[in-house]
């Protein structure tokens, strides 16, 4: 039952996944931790795998509606390493709390900005899209 | 590719990385954002373009802990199976929606992020 349960939770993580472009790691993690009863670490290196094979799908799909941009994937995928060791050296330079506080106030920031531009009254809708209503 | 766009664009893959060194939220949740607000992308081109920087993120990722042997491929291979599923029913599923309302979900998903990023 509580295979069928991650199995389930899974296949949400990958409608969202799809839906939003992000791996979808942030489904996958607690599905793991909470019925197969996984350790945080395990669960975490284990939904890497998922996201990597997850997210070649959505790339091929999304291809082929031509919402790709390889260049530019392949340029901000290879550099991302780097930027990892960056942010591991950061985490223990500066204290935890404040550096999540931070990134909150920005992430909101950036929420707000999403939302501003997306309820834009006079924002055209791009040729190919359902629009509103 | 113009001078600009280029380091915009550097600048979208280390923070990418950083934010996933730092606070362990995945490369979607920082890529999607910057591409939208910053390289002015519209939404179904900014996720497909994110997901085709994960799976380079990911694979990099997932050969690091491999090494580690904290990698379960039994079932990451297992669960991936209605994952999969899942992505493709979303992304046709992105199609047929308007690109604002991408735009809305992802923002409701940072406000997740931020409270996290407060509270826990």
């Amino acid at each position: 039952m509580d295979l069928v349960l991650a199995l389930a939770v899974c296949a949400l993580g990958g409608v969202v996944a799809g839906l939003i472009g992000v791996g979808g790691g942030v489904i996958f993690v607690p599905a793991m931790v909470i019925f197969l009863s996984m350790d945080q670490i395990e669960a975490e290196a284990t939904s890497l795998l998922m996201i990597a094979i997850v997210s070649l799908f959505g790339t091929w799909r999304q291809r082929g509606y031509g919402n790709v941009d390889l260049r530019d994937a392949i340029l901000i995928g290879v550099l991302s390493p780097i930027g990892v060791v960056f942010g591991v050296v950061l985490a223990n330079e500066l204290p935890e709390r404040a550096l999540k506080v931070a990134f909150g106030v920005l992430v909101l920031y950036v929420a707000w900005r999403l939302m501003k531009k997306a309820l834009r009254p006079d924002r055209p809708e791009p040729e190919g899209s359902s629009g509103q209503g | 590719m113009d001078r600009e766009r280029l380091i915009k664009l550097l600048v979208v893959g280390t923070a990418a990385g950083a934010f996933s060194g730092l606070f362990g939220v995945g490369g979607g949740t920082v890529i999607v954002p910057l591409l939208i607000a910053f390289l002015a992308f519209p939404e179904r081109l900014a996720t497909g373009t994110s997901l085709a920087a994960i799976v380079l993120i990911a694979l990099f990722a997932v050969i690091t802990f491999s090494f580690y042997g904290e990698v379960d491929i039994e079932t990451g291979v297992i669960l991936s199976i209605p994952a999969v599923f899942g992505v493709i029913a979303g992304t046709a599923l992105q199609q047929r929606i308007p690109e604002r309302s991408i735009s809305i979900l992802f923002s409701i998903l940072l406000v997740g992020v931020a409270v996290q990023m407060f509270f826990f």
